[in-house]
C-alpha cells in the first residue's frame, strides 16, 4: 500500500484548484482577467483588495458578518449549555420530544421560513439589525448545539457531579469550575460548528438585512448582477471571505477529526 | 448509559433553549400555517380557501418535477459523496505531518460561505476565464452550463461534491481513528484480507458516524439553494430549479403566498418523513448486523 | 511447533540509535522451549508488550534476530509466523456470530467448510461456548469474548505459540480465576507453547512453569517460581514479587557477617569482599520472625502492626532500616521493643543490585 498517499494528494488538488483560480483572479485587473488565459498573474495586482478595504459599502459587510455570527455563537453556546446538562443528566416530563423537535429544526429548510422570518423580525422592529440574523441562526445552531454538548456531557461520569457536590460545591460553581473545564474541547468543537453554519449561510441573512446588518456574501451578490463585469473584486471579495475559515480551522487542526464525529464515535 | 435522575426543575435549563427556538420556529411556522389555508387578492384581505393549495401542489406538474429532480439530486449526491468519502477517509495518513494538512485543507471548502462556493464554481467553469471551462474548450468539448443542462447538472453536481465530501471524510476519519490498533492486529494474524478488515472491522465501526454523515448530507442536499441559484439560477429552463430554487421563486418572486406556504410545509415534512425512514433503516441495518446495544 | 530463539534483540521505537536510552528493550538473549508455560512479569512499560510484538511480528526489532527452530523470522509478517495473540482488551468481529468468529482464521486460510465446522463445534465446547455458538459475539460478556479471542488461536492445531498480552484485565475477579485454570488445562491438553505478559505476580506465577521477569527493557531473571522468590537475581526481583516485597537493606560485608547498621548478621557463607560500595541485603518477611525483646536477635522497634486477615505484617525499624515481618500472631504493640530473627539460608547479598552468592566472589 505505497501508493495510498495518492488518493488525498489528488483529493486535495481537486479541492484547491478552484480556490487556485480564485486568487489567481483576485490578483489579476480586469483587461488581463477577460483578455489573457493565463495560469498565474502576468501583471500582478493587489488593487482589487485594495478597493474593498477603501470602500464602505465592502468592508462594513466583513464587519456585520463578524459581528452576528458572534452573536450567534456567544447565544448558541451559552443557551446550550446548560439545556445540553439537562439533557445528559434528568431525565424530565417530554424530555425526549423536546430533544426531537428541537432536532427536526435542524431539518427545516431556510428558504422555508425565509418569508416567514422577514414580517416576524420587521414586525418586532429587529429588521436589518445584527441580532436578528443571528436570532434566526440560532434556529438551527441551537439544536445543533444542544445536540454535540449533550454528546459530550454524556461521556463525562457522573460521578464528578456527585464528588463535587458531596465536596460542598453549589450548582453554579460546580459547573463553572468543574463541569466546564472538563467539556473545553467540547464547547470549542460546539463553537466551531455555529461559527461555521452562520458564517456560512446566506438566505436567510440576506433576507433579514437592507443596509445596516448586510453580511458581505450579501453585497457580493448585490455587485454580481448590478456590474456584473467587474470579476477582479469579485474574486478579492470571494478570497476575502476564506480567511476567516482558514483561521478558524487552523486554530482547531488538532481536534478537527474529533471534533467532527460530534464526540459520538 | 448514565442512569437518569428525574428532576422537573430542569426545565429550567432547557427553558432558554426552548424560547428562542419556539420564537424561531414555531411563529414562522404558525404564519407559514396561516398563508397556506387562506387565498389572498393583494391589500392583505384574506379569505380562507382550506386545503386548497394543498390539493394544487400536489396536484402540479411543476411541483412533480421540482420534486424529483430533488430527489435524483440528493440520490446521485448520497451515492457518490458517501463511497469517495469513505475511501478517502481509509487512504488518509494516520499519523506525521500529513494529518493536519489533510484535515486543515479538506475542512476549508466547508467552511467557505456558500454562495462563494457558488461565485467560485461560476468562475472556475466559465469558458472565457475559467480553468475548467476553458481547458475542456480547449479539449474540444462542448461545455457550456449556462445552455446545455447536462453540464448544468454536472456543474452543480461537481461543485456539491467538491463543497461537501470533506464532511464525509472527516466523520468516517474520526470513526476510523477510534478502532483499537488490536483489532487490525488481530486480523492480521487471523489472516484477513483487507477486503475483510473493511468489511468486518473497519465498516462496522464506522456505522454511527456514517449515519450522521448520511443524515446531514441527505437533509443538507435537499435543502440546497444558494449554490445552484448563483451558478445556473435554476436554469437552464428549469432544469435545476430545485425544492428551494422552486420555493423561494414562488414566494418572494411571484408572491403567490398561499401555494408557497403549502409547498414550504410538504417540503419540511418530506423531509422530516426521509430523514426518519434513512434514521430507522439505518440503524436497523446496525442493530441486526450487531443485534442492539 | 518450534523453539523461538531470541538472538540479541534490542528496539528502539525511534530506530536505530547511539543513545542506549531510547531502546524500550535493552539486548535480549533467550530461549523459549517448545511447549511450556511461560510468563513474563514486568511492571507497565518495562517493555513487555514490544517483546511480545516481536515475537508475534507486529513489530520488527531494531536489532537483532528471531529463530523458530533454526529458521530466522525475524522479517516474516505475522502470518507466516503462524502466531496467535490475545490482547488486552478482547478483539471479537461484532458482526459475525461465535461460530463465524472462531472459524474466521481457517475461512481466511481457504479451509473447506467440512473441515471447518466439526472442529469450531469440538473447540467451542472445550471452551463452553457451546451454547452461545449462534449469536453475535457483541452481546456477549467480557470473559466469554475473550474465551473467542482465545478460541481464533486455538482453531489454527498448527500455531507455533500463543501470545497473551494481560488477557484478564477487563475480566471480573471470580471469572478470571476460572480462565487461569481453564487455561492450564487446555494448555496441558494441547501443548502448545504459551508466552503470558502480565504485570501481576499471581497471575504470572500460578500460570507459568517459567517465568520471565523484565526490568527496565532487560531480562533480570528466568527461573520458576521457586527460584523468584527464594533467590532472586535482582533486587527488583525481590521488591517486585511477593507481598509485601523483599526487605532490602544496605549493608557492610566482612566475609560471614553482614554488617546492618552496626548490628551483624551470620550469613552462614563467607563472601568475597565486593569491588562496589552498593551492597545490600535482601530477606523476604516470611524468612523473619520476631522474639520478645532481650531474646536473641537484632534489637528493633515496632513500627506499625497490620492484621490482614491469615496474619499479621509487623513493620519494625532498625536504626532507620525498615523491615517488614510476617507473623501469624504477635503480642507487642506499636512502639513496643522486639528482637529481629532471621535464618541464614534465606539471606540473599547484592552487588549493584545483583545477586552474588556466597564463596564465589
Amino acid at each position: 500500500m505505497k501508493t495510498k498517499w495518492i488518493v488525498p494528494t489528488l483529493y486535495i488538488i481537486f479541492l484547491l484548484l478552484p480556490i487556485y483560480w480564485l486568487l489567481n483572479m483576485s490578483l489579476k485587473n480586469n483587461t488581463e482577467i477577460l483578455s489573457v488565459f493565463s495560469l498565474w498573474p502576468q501583471d500582478l495586482t493587489l488593487d482589487n483588495y485594495r478597493v474593498i478595504f477603501n470602500d464602505p459599502s465592502w468592508y462594513s459587510g466583513y464587519i456585520n458578518s463578524m459581528i452576528y455570527v458572534s452573536i450567534n455563537v456567544v447565544i448558541s453556546v451559552s443557551c446550550a449549555l446548560p439545556a445540553a446538562y439537562a439533557f445528559s443528566r434528568y431525565s424530565f416530563l417530554g424530555d425526549k420530544h423536546l430533544f426531537f423537535w428541537l432536532l427536526s429544526n435542524r431539518m427545516a429548510p431556510p428558504a422555508v421560513f425565509a418569508l416567514p422570518f422577514f414580517q416576524l423580525y420587521s414586525s418586532v422592529g429587529l429588521f436589518d439589525t445584527h441580532l436578528a440574523v443571528a436570532l434566526a441562526h440560532c434556529l438551527f445552531n441551537l439544536p445543533l448545539a444542544v445536540w454535540i454538548l449533550e454528546g459530550f456531557m454524556s461521556g463525562i461520569p457522573k460521578e464528578i457531579d456527585e464528588t463535587a457536590f458531596i465536596d460542598g460545591y453549589s450548582f453554579p460553581k460546580f459547573f463553572v469550575k468543574i463541569f466546564i473545564p472538563n467539556i473545553a474541547s467540547g464547547i470549542g468543537v460546539t463553537a466551531f460548528f455555529c461559527f461555521m453554519f452562520s458564517w456560512v449561510e446566506l438566505l436567510l441573512a440576506r433576507t433579514l438585512t437592507s443596509v445596516n446588518a448586510k453580511p458581505i456574501s450579501a453585497i457580493m451578490t448585490r455587485t454580481v448582477s448590478a456590474s456584473g463585469l467587474d470579476w477582479g473584486v469579485l474574486a478579492a471579495a470571494g478570497m476575502l471571505t476564506i480567511v476567516p475559515g482558514a483561521l478558524v480551522i487552523w486554530f482547531v487542526r488538532n481536534h478537527i477529526a474529533k471534533g467532527f464525529a460530534l464526540g459520538r464515535v | 448509559m448514565i442512569q437518569k435522575q428525574v428532576n422537573q426543575k430542569a426545565w429550567f435549563m432547557v427553558l432558554p433553549v426552548f424560547l428562542i427556538v419556539a420564537f424561531s420556529a414555531v411563529i414562522p411556522l404558525m404564519t407559514v400555517v396561516n398563508y397556506s389555508v387562506q387565498d389572498t387578492f393583494g391589500n392583505n384581505v384574506f379569505s380562507w380557501y382550506g386545503l386548497g393549495w394543498f390539493e394544487e401542489i400536489i396536484h402540479s406538474p411543476r411541483f412533480h418535477d421540482a420534486f424529483l429532480r430533488q430527489l435524483l439530486f440528493s440520490g446521485i449526491i448520497l451515492a457518490i459523496e458517501i463511497p469517495l468519502g469513505i475511501c478517502i477517509a481509509l487512504a488518509m495518513p494516520k499519523k506525521g505531518w500529513g494529518v493536519p494538512v489533510c484535515l486543515v485543507t479538506m475542512a476549508l471548502p466547508l467552511l467557505i460561505p456558500w454562495n462563494v462556493v457558488g461565485t467560485i464554481w461560476q468562475i472556475f467553469g466559465r469558458v472565457d476565464i475559467g480553468l475548467l471551462g476553458h481547458t475542456l474548450a480547449q479539449m474540444g468539448i462542448n461545455y457550456n452550463y449556462v445552455q446545455d443542462p447536462l453540464a448544468a447538472w454536472l456543474t452543480v453536481i461537481v461543485m456539491d461534491v467538491w463543497h461537501w465530501t470533506s464532511l464525509v471524510v472527516l466523520l468516517c476519519y474520526a470513526g476510523l481513528c477510534s478502532i483499537p490498533d488490536a483489532y487490525y492486529q488481530a486480523a492480521k494474524i487471523d489472516g484477513a484480507t483487507r477486503l475483510a478488515v473493511f468489511r468486518y472491522i473497519q465498516l462496522p465501526k464506522m456505522q454511527r458516524v456514517l449515519l450522521i454523515a448520511v443524515l446531514l448530507r441527505f437533509m443538507d442536499s435537499f435543502m440546497i439553494y444558494t449554490e445552484p441559484f448563483v451558478i445556473t439560477g435554476g436554469g437552464p429552463g428549469n432544469s435545476t430549479t430545485f425544492l428551494s430554487i422552486d420555493l423561494v421563486k414562488m414566494a418572494i418572486g411571484q408572491f403567490d403566498l398561499g401555494p408557497a406556504a403549502a409547498m414550504s410545509l410538504i417540503y419540511f415534512l418530506v423531509i422530516l418523513l426521509l430523514s426518519w425512514v434513512f434514521y430507522t433503516v439505518m440503524s436497523n441495518v446496525g442493530e441486526e448486523s450487531k443485534g442492539g446495544h | 511447533m518450534a523453539n523461538i530463539t531470541l538472538k540479541e534483540i534490542a528496539h528502539s521505537y525511534t530506530g536505530e540509535s547511539e543513545n542506549p536510552d531510547d531502546f524500550a528493550l535493552k539486548r535480549l538473549d533467550l530461549t523459549w522451549r517448545d511447549g511450556g508455560a511461560y510468563a513474563l512479569l514486568g511492571p507497565s512499560g518495562c517493555g513487555k508488550t514490544t517483546l511480545l510484538n516481536i515475537i508475534s511480528g507486529l513489530l520488527i526489532p531494531t536489532r537483532g534476530q528471531i529463530l523458530f527452530n533454526d529458521q530466522d523470522v525475524t522479517r516474516l509478517s505475522t502470518e507466516q509466523r503462524n502466531i496467535a495473540q490475545i490482547f488486552q482488551f478482547p478483539v471479537i468481529y461484532d458482526t459475525m456470530t461465535v461460530f463465524e468468529n472462531l472459524a474466521f482464521p481457517l475461512k481466511n486460510r481457504g479451509r473447506s467448510k467440512k473441515e471447518i465446522e466439526p472442529r469450531v463445534i469440538a473447540l467451542a465446547q472445550m471452551l463452553g461456548l457451546e451454547n452461545s455458538l449462534h449469536t453475535k459475539a457483541q452481546h456477549l460478556t467480557a470473559d466469554l469474548k475473550q474465551k473467542i479471542s482465545l478460541g481464533r488461536g486455538l482453531i489454527r492445531q498448527s500455531v507455533n505459540a500463543i501470545l497473551f498480552d494481560e488477557p484478564l484485565t477487563v475480566i471480573d475477579p471470580q471469572m478470571k480465576w476460572e480462565l487461569r485454570s481453564q487455561l492450564k488445562h487446555l494448555h496441558k491438553k494441547f501443548g502448545f507453547t504459551m508466552i503470558y505478559v502480565t504485570h501481576d505476580q499471581t497471575e504470572a506465577l500460578t500460570f507459568a512453569d517459567e517465568v520471565v521477569v523484565m526490568y527496565e527493557g532487560k531480562i533480570v531473571q528466568v527461573g520458576t517460581p521457586e527460584e523468584l522468590f527464594e533467590k532472586p537475581a535482582h533486587t527488583f526481583v525481590g521488591y517486585f514479587i511477593g507481598s509485601p516485597g523483599m526487605n532490602i537493606v544496605p549493608c557492610e560485608l566482612q566475609g560471614r557477617t553482614a554488617l546492618v547498621k552496626g548490628q551483624s548478621i551470620d550469613l552462614g557463607t563467607s563472601y568475597a569482599s565486593p569491588t562496589s560500595k552498593n551492597v545490600k541485603l535482601g530477606v523476604r518477611p516470611e524468612h523473619l520472625s520476631l522474639n520478645p525483646p532481650g531474646e536473641e536477635g537484632l534489637p528493633v522497634r515496632i513500627v506499625k502492626v497490620d492484621d490482614i486477615g491469615r496474619h499479621k505484617i509487623v513493620k519494625v525499624a532498625l536504626d532507620d532500616a525498615i523491615f517488614n515481618v510476617i507473623m501469624p500472631e504477635v503480642a507487642a504493640m506499636t512502639g513496643d521493643m522486639g528482637s529481629l530473627v532471621m535464618s541464614s539460608d534465606h539471606v540473599n547479598i547484592y552487588v549493584d543490585e545483583n545477586r552474588v552468592t556466597g564463596g564465589t566472589l
